[in-house]
């Protein structure tokens, strides 16, 4: 472990933020809030990743590539939805889509 | 390594930073690939060189050319439209970013998290053996995820007579 595993969390911390700041901020487009939910699952990521390292154990690698997986199923339909929603209403403002209920 | 570290640790932190700041979503995407390569050579450096090969492979390959793609497919005078989020935008995401920073960091002061493991991780062949013996299951359950993704995406894809 080159270094302490307190120091690999901070780092996890701070792009989580970034990436939660992104999601709540960026409201007037779906695009940069999906990049805020990348970002916040790269910080889980490196958690997992960091973790692997600190206890010896291969299986938060394991979980590593399964998140990367999932993202990779998510964002692609999501941006299919994204997409579609262009399509159809000319706007990825996410405001403009609050009639979307039930 | 550990200076590696640190300057690598400030370059995905600034990419992102510059990314949620930035308003043109391609720049955006563009500073998020950055933070991938960083992030990608700090789990080299943690000693996970397949999950760091994925990052680049399927995360900054894959996704991020799936996002652009999806940028242009949308107009981009729609999209380069957006009305600067104000100060009242931000206190939500400064008040919950506080409250995780601060919950991180009562974990970190109230002492040693565990006692440093020197077991080797990077062991590939290993690797796989638990991810294909330990985790089959798993394994299958996230192929047929990604077939329900495809099947959904072509569901949402396609064309309206």
């Amino acid at each position: 472990m080159i270094v302490p595993l307190e120091q690999v969390l901070i780092l996890a911390a701070v792009i989580f933020v970034m990436g939660l700041a992104c999601l709540l901020v960026r409201r007037g487009n779906l695009i940069m809030m999906l990049v805020g939910i990348e970002i916040m699952l790269n910080a889980a990521i490196l958690a997992f990743v960091g973790g692997s390292a600190a206890w010896g154990k291969m299986d938060g690698q394991v979980f590593a590539l399964f998140i990367i997986a999932m993202t990779s199923a998510e964002v692609s339909l999501a941006l299919a939805m994204v997409v579609y929603l262009h399509r159809r209403r000319k706007t990825v403002n996410s405001d403009d889509f609050s009639g979307m209920k039930g | 390594m550990t200076t590696l570290f640190y300057l690598l640790a400030l370059v995905a932190v600034i990419s992102t930073l510059f990314c949620i700041t930035e308003r043109h979503p391609v720049h955006a995407v563009v500073y998020l690939v950055t933070s991938f390569f960083s992030l990608a050579v700090i789990f080299y450096l943690l000693r996970a060189p397949l999950v760091a090969v994925f990052e680049v492979i399927i995360y900054a390959g894959a996704i991020m050319v799936l996002f652009l793609f999806s940028i242009m497919m949308s107009r981009p005078e729609v999209t380069e439209v957006e009305l600067h989020p104000g100060i009242r935008d931000w206190w939500p995401a400064l008040l919950l970013g506080g409250v995780f920073l601060g919950a991180v960091g009562t974990l970190i002061i109230s002492g040693p998290l565990l006692s440093p493991e020197t077991a080797n991780t990077g062991d590939i062949r290993a690797f796989s053996r638990l991810l294909f013996r330990k985790y089959g299951l798993a394994v299958e359950i996230v192929s047929l995820q990604l077939l329900f993704a495809l099947v959904g995406a072509l569901y949402l894809g396609r064309r309206r007579q």
